[in-house]
């Protein structure tokens, strides 16, 4: 598997940390909503096809990366810095991006 | 000044070694400057930090991720986004770095004595750097002057090319021993020499 680091390029799996699941908001440090931290911690979506992910290229740049990988296929379809964009995964989903 | 000890000298015998007979292909040196320094712009300040670079080396950075070029003297390339490797015979290159890095740039780590350089050149270079590392070491993929951040086998390593046949590895100096005896297995079936 290749992940295509948008700053350095092709690289092999090997120099990548998985950073878990990207579809994750994680709740304000001092909300005390017990079932929002539930969901952050626990619930995940599990999809059968292109699922967003959070990955580092530890091994290279050591940027954080936003990867949208098909769960099915091990194909990458997009690799962004995560730096920079800070819409919020809720907003994303509210204006229909991934 | 006391001397800087070097991190490979139990296993730096200069001389040729290998199957050498038919010629060496490989020349292996460390290069050991003076100064190791690496930069970090904070965001959106990438361009005044090329410019400090600049001010300090002379040396100008071409755009673009991993850009770099080297004097001989000086040496600096992008390793990552807004970060910087830079290198230099002479000592004093982070105390030159914190007069014009202001905080308000970026920060100044000097690494001098915590990376050692090793050159590989040669007409087999890429060959034997491809053993080691999983990225594309051909001219037009990877340019004089360029800089790439890699691993082999977790030790992380920062390559620059300094030459058409001829890399400088910056790796950590307390992986340095290992990875030199690496590299000189690796060199031994094309044949090399320790200068
Ligand atoms: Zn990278």
């Amino acid at each position: 598997m290749l992940i295509t680091c948008p700053y350095c390029g092709p690289r092999d799996v090997i120099e990548f940390t998985y950073q878990g699941d990207g579809n994750r908001e994680r709740p304000d440090p001092a909300s005390q909503n017990f079932e929002a931290w539930n969901a952050y911690v626990y619930d995940r979506l599990n999809p059968a096809g292109d699922h967003n992910e959070i990955w580092q290229h530890s091994g290279g740049c050591r940027a954080h990366l936003r990867v949208v990988r098909n769960t099915l296929t091990h194909e990458i379809s997009s690799v962004a810095f995560v730096r920079g964009d800070h819409t919020s995964i809720a907003r994303r989903k509210a204006e229909g991006k991934s | 000044m006391v001397e800087r000890q070097s991190p490979l000298e139990p296993e730096f015998h200069v001389g040729s070694h290998g199957n050498f007979e038919h010629g060496v292909e490989i020349i292996l040196t460390e290069t050991r400057p003076g100064s190791i320094v690496q930069l970090a712009a904070w965001p959106g300040e990438e361009k005044a930090l090329i410019s400090a670079i600049r001010t300090v080396t002379g040396l100008a950075l071409p755009d673009g991720a991993g850009g770099g070029l080297s004097d001989g003297v000086k040496s600096v390339f992008g390793f990552a986004p807004g970060k910087f490797t830079v290198a230099d015979e002479a000592e004093g290159l982070a105390a030159a770095f914190a007069k014009v890095v202001t905080p308000a740039i970026g920060t100044v780590t000097d690494l001098s004595h915590g990376r050692t350089a090793i050159r590989i050149a040669g007409p087999k270079a890429e060959w034997v750097l491809a053993k080691f590392f999983a990225i594309d070491f051909a001219l037009p993929a990877f340019p004089v002057g360029a800089g790439r951040s890699t691993t082999h086998h977790d030790v992380f390593a920062q390559i620059q090319r300094t030459g058409a046949d001829q890399f400088d590895i910056y790796v950590f100096r307390s992986f340095a021993r290992s990875f030199w005896k690496a590299l000189c297995h690796a060199s031994e079936e094309v044949g090399y020499e320790v200068q």
